[in-house]
């Protein structure tokens, strides 16, 4: 309550500023001719007029145009007889009498009395300026116009695309100029592609060979439907460069749509990864099938999930950014108490007995769901921190996005940090002397109770840590985990009980396969089916995975 | 590593196997035979009289006698019967021979949509489109019966898939699986893996099978018998009645088939997998085909209950599919007490009373219950309902022994 209070104000101040800033130079009698000669029901001469304002180059007629554009535009006639343009957008009420406050045509700032109150007009006195739909277009060209000089270089490159999509030949003067003044890269390159896309329109042939080549260089996507528009009509020699070139474009976009689907089959393996990472270690390890494995990721989400909400409400917003690292470490301490307990309460019982565990995990499991359901509700999602939003365009068209790769170096970090654990600590070795022969270990004067907890809670933990993780791309839901457990349960098999270096590749094997499938077969479904056929067929060759357990056991 | 199945060996070896001594399959123990009938006569025979007597006369406004079955009851028990049906499939391949398989919802659902099938063309022009196609055929703007719809015209193949295509896809599943040796845990996340990606298919619309709505809007069955066409109508309560009376007779056999699988040297090579799979590989016996006949029947089974509980139902959709309905039906068995063919189907039947209870009157508590029932039967009853008064004198006469296996 307390922060959304604290940003309406903040707000409050923002817009003042501007009105400030906006307000102080003084109007070039020019363009306030133009804005004068709005006011008129020939559509010819608006057109002429916004076009003159589009051309003036000056910021200030951006209010002008927008409330031209959203007919809160009006001629007002003031209280000394003398009419002047104005624009009218907020209602108020002054003595019980509906009036409109009035804000200056020229910057868009509120007017005022000379004693400090704002000025404001009944609806009698004011005289709407109405547009038609072709003065309509022409307003949003010269609006884009102006975003083509907008402080954000993703604006100026998104205006330069609208109005190449308009085909509006009159801007290809400012797109040059747009283009001869931008220093950002990706800018340039897109308002050039959409220079040279307007070009295509262009009379002369040499201007329009210019332009093929160039939008060839720069792999225009957008460029496609144009080219094979211009085809049909161009000369014999034409049509063979657009031929060349076409082909050109197609060949990089197959490119790009490959090398987006490596780095999405590495996204989806190191979540895959981060997933089974856990169960490797419970299932693995210990031999135990916990069916609630999807719920303590559950566990660790809803750890992300009131975190957030904690530092909404008692941190301060600038350092808010920063409770997902917090979540992290709290997720994983959620899980692995949760985890702890289950292995006290329940799953202690039932060692040497999996299948028995499945399915009292798996009651676990359905309390759980309906435990969080019943406090937290069925829809509840984690705005990621603004420095995971975004991405990083490593290629014109392709964006590696920031939380995708955040997961694969938190993977990454995970992978070596259970690593380290498992085989470069005392605690680790405890756990494999554990794993690899019980009654032995317990001779030796290893508390294998003890060790059995611990590593359940740290599998849990890391469980949670992937509930946390997963955050950054969906909701949180109470069944969260029910989405992904299946396929957590095959790369465990697929890779061989017991051995981290299997789950590792086979995570990423059936990241990059199902990802390909899905590029293949051109649905999300078939990939995962296939992939089933594919293990199932591979365990045919390699029964226990791809890195089976070495040792004298024939049961596990 | 090699598989030790010469013919030779698999002949010889029962003999050493049979030594112990277990009930035979032509021994009926008389407590056992009165029991038996008397649930068949409570079931199938006195159930549907009362339905049928008690019966509120046509436009009476007052409810039917005292004794009366209500049309709804019976219809609710019927579907508890085909589960029953399933769970006994369950038992076979699960209490007996060890194997906990997570599709088994799957197998159900195929025998339901074969039945759907014929249902929905049955409907015929009767539907809302008043097409030849069903509804969502129409919806769907599918102009032409798909191929494999086609047969389903006729009653007989149908009758004949309920058995044969889920006992082929558990075959096709479990000729590979049990083959590379995949057992345990391995085979139940397997399966689990199966059921899910069906669970994803059957969900698409492409695959002409309704989507996620499954099929539904059911009229009428009409089969050819000796040469005479019958119509029988679903929302009669004749009908639905003998649907219940042909669920009962259907579980009966299916009982007689476990029982008979169960106490011939067949079922005891199946407890004998269960208990200690490399000593019966080396005997002599290839445990792989044990199983696989197991899984297949116990599929087939399956196919025939969803079959059975399609038409008293009126829908078949993917949901019945999913990979917890497969998992809620495991602990059907567990709570009657699995290894027994009784239990399996008093655990069905008390499981589901208890899910129509309970969904009624405190729907949101239904899960945590259930979760309870899950773990509290793995770890406090593991025989299960059957197995309690066991466990009970067994606790009483000397002190509790946990067995660990360390």
């Amino acid at each position: 309550m307390r922060s959304s209070r604290r940003l309406s104000v903040l707000t409050v101040l923002l817009c003042l500023a501007t009105s400030a800033v906006r307000a102080q130079t003084a109007p070039p009698p020019n363009v306030l001719r133009q804005i004068d000669a709005l006011a008129t029901d020939d559509g010819a001469a608006q057109r002429a007029a916004v076009a003159a304002l589009g051309e003036s180059g000056d910021r200030n007629v951006v209010p002008t145009l927008e409330a031209l554009r959203e007919e809160s535009l009006y001629v007002w006639a003031a209280p000394g007889g003398t009419r002047r343009i104005v624009i009218a957008r907020t209602k108020t009420t002054v003595g019980g009498q509906e009036r409109y406050l009035l804000q200056d045509a020229y910057g868009g700032a509120r007017l005022h009395q000379p004693d400090g109150s704002e000025v404001s007009a009944a609806t009698d006195d004011l005289q709407e300026v109405s547009v038609d739909r072709r003065v309509r277009a022409v307003v949003q060209a010269a609006l884009e116009r102006f975003k083509l000089l907008d402080s954000d270089p993703v604006v100026r490159r998104s205006a330069a695309k609208n109005l190449a999509d308009k085909g509006d030949i009159s801007a290809l003067e400012a797109l040059e100029q747009a283009r001869a003044a931008e220093r950002d890269p990706a800018a340039r390159e897109g308002i050039d592609e959409a220079y040279n896309l307007l070009k295509l329109s262009a009379p002369a042939e040499p201007d329009k060979l210019a332009a093929i080549e160039r939008l060839g260089a720069l792999h225009s996507a957008d460029a496609v439907p144009r080219l094979e528009e211009l085809r049909k009509t161009a000369s014999p020699q034409l049509q063979a460069v657009i031929v060349t070139t076409l082909e050109r474009i197609r060949w990089w976009q197959k490119v790009n749509r490959l090398l987006y689907a490596v780095f999405s089959g590495l996204s989806l393996g190191s979540i895959l990864m981060l997933m089974s990472l856990g169960l490797a270690i419970t299932f693995g390890v210990m031999g135990v099938i916990n069916m609630a494995h999807g719920e303590l990721m559950m566990i660790g989400a809803y750890a992300t999930f009131l975190t957030q909400n904690w530092f909404l409400a008692h941190v301060s917003t600038g350092a808010f950014g920063f409770y997902f690292l917090a979540a992290i470490p709290l997720s994983f301490v959620a899980a692995g108490a949760a985890g702890f307990l289950l292995e006290r309460g329940v799953i202690r019982f039932l060692y040497g007995r999996p299948l028995e565990t499945l399915l009292a995990t798996w009651g676990v499991s359905l309390i759980l769901i309906q435990a969080a359901r019943f406090w937290f509700g069925d829809l509840t999602a984690v705005v990621a921190p603004s420095w995971l939003s975004g991405g990083i365009e490593v290629i014109t068209g392709v964006q590696l996005p920031y939380n995708r790769l955040f997961i694969i170096a938190f993977t990454m970090v995970c992978v070596a940090g259970v690593y380290l654990l498992l085989l470069r600590s005392s605690a680790g070795l405890r756990i494999r002397a554990v794993m690899q022969n019980r009654p032995m270990s317990a001779a030796m004067g290893i508390a294998t109770n003890r060790v059995d907890a611990w590593t359940f809670a740290l599998g849990s933990g890391l469980a949670g840590m992937a509930g946390c993780a997963l955050t950054l791309i969906g909701n949180v839901e109470p069944d969260l985990g029910q989405n992904y457990i299946v396929d957590a349960f095959i790369v465990v098999v697929t890779g061989g009980v017991g051995k981290l270096a299997g789950t590792v590749t086979a995570a990423l094997g059936i990241g990059w396969l199902n990802t390909f499938l899905e590029l293949v077969t051109d649905s999300a479904v078939m990939g995962k089916v296939l992939i089933l056929a594919f293990v199932i067929l591979f365990l045919q060759r390699r029964p226990s995975g791809l890195f089976p357990p070495t040792g004298r056991a024939v049961e596990y | 590593m090699e598989r030790p199945a010469s013919s030779e060996l698999s002949q010889r070896a029962p003999r050493a196997l049979a030594l112990s001594r277990t009930p035979r399959a032509g021994n009926y123990r008389l407590s056992e035979i009165v029991g038996v009938v008397t649930a068949v006569l409570v079931c199938v025979v006195a159930l549907p009289l009362l339905n049928a007597v008690g019966r509120p006369l046509p436009g009476a406004e007052a409810a039917g006698a005292w004794y009366w079955i209500s049309d709804v009851q019976l219809n609710l028990l019927g579907r508890y019967l085909s589960y029953a049906l399933l769970a006994l499939g369950l038992d076979l391949i699960w209490g007996y021979t060890g194997i906990l398989s997570l599709c088994h919802a799957l197998f159900f659902c195929i025998g339901g949509y074969c039945m759907g099938m014929y249902l929905s063309l049955q409907t015929g022009a009767e539907g809302v489109y008043e097409s030849s196609l069903p509804d969502f055929m129409v919806w769907n703007r599918v102009t032409e019966l798909p191929l494999f719809w086609q047969p389903f015209h006729s009653f007989w193949f149908t009758i004949a898939a309920i058995v044969i295509v889920p006992s082929l896809f558990a075959f096709l599943f479990g000729f590979l699986t049990f083959r590379s040796r995949v057992r345990g845990v391995y085979f139940a996340v397997l399966t689990q893996a199966l059921a899910y990606s069906m669970w994803l298919l059957f969900n698409r619309n492409s695959m002409n099978l309704g989507g996620t709505n499954g099929l539904t809007n059911f009229k009428k069955i009409t089969p050819t018998l000796f040469g005479h066409a019958m119509t029988f109508r679903l929302a009669e309560p004749e009908v639905q009645r003998g649907l219940y009376i042909v669920t009962g007779l259907c579980l009966v056999a299916a009982y007689l088939l476990c029982r008979w699988i169960t106490r011939t040297r067949l079922g005891r090579v199946l407890t004998a997998i269960r208990d200690n799979e490399n000593r019966v590989r080396f005997s002599g016996y290839n445990p792989a085909n044990f199983k696989l006949f197991v899984f297949v029947v116990s599929a087939a089974l399956a196919g025939v209950a969803g079959a059975l509980y399609v038409p008293q139902t009126g829908i078949i959709t993917p949901g019945k599919m999913s990979v917890a309905a497969s998992i809620d039906m495991v602990i059907w068995v567990a709570v009657g007490g699995r290894g027994t063919l009784v239990g399996a189907v008093l655990g069905a039947l008390i499981v589901n009373a208890g899910y129509s209870y309970f969904t009624t009157h405190f729907a949101a508590y239904w899960p945590y219950f259930l979760g309870l029932l899950f773990v509290a039967v793995v770890m406090l009853i593991p025989g299960g309902l059957i197995g309690l008064p066991a466990q009970i004198r067994a606790g009483l006469t000397r002190p509790r022994r946990r067995d660990q296996i360390e």
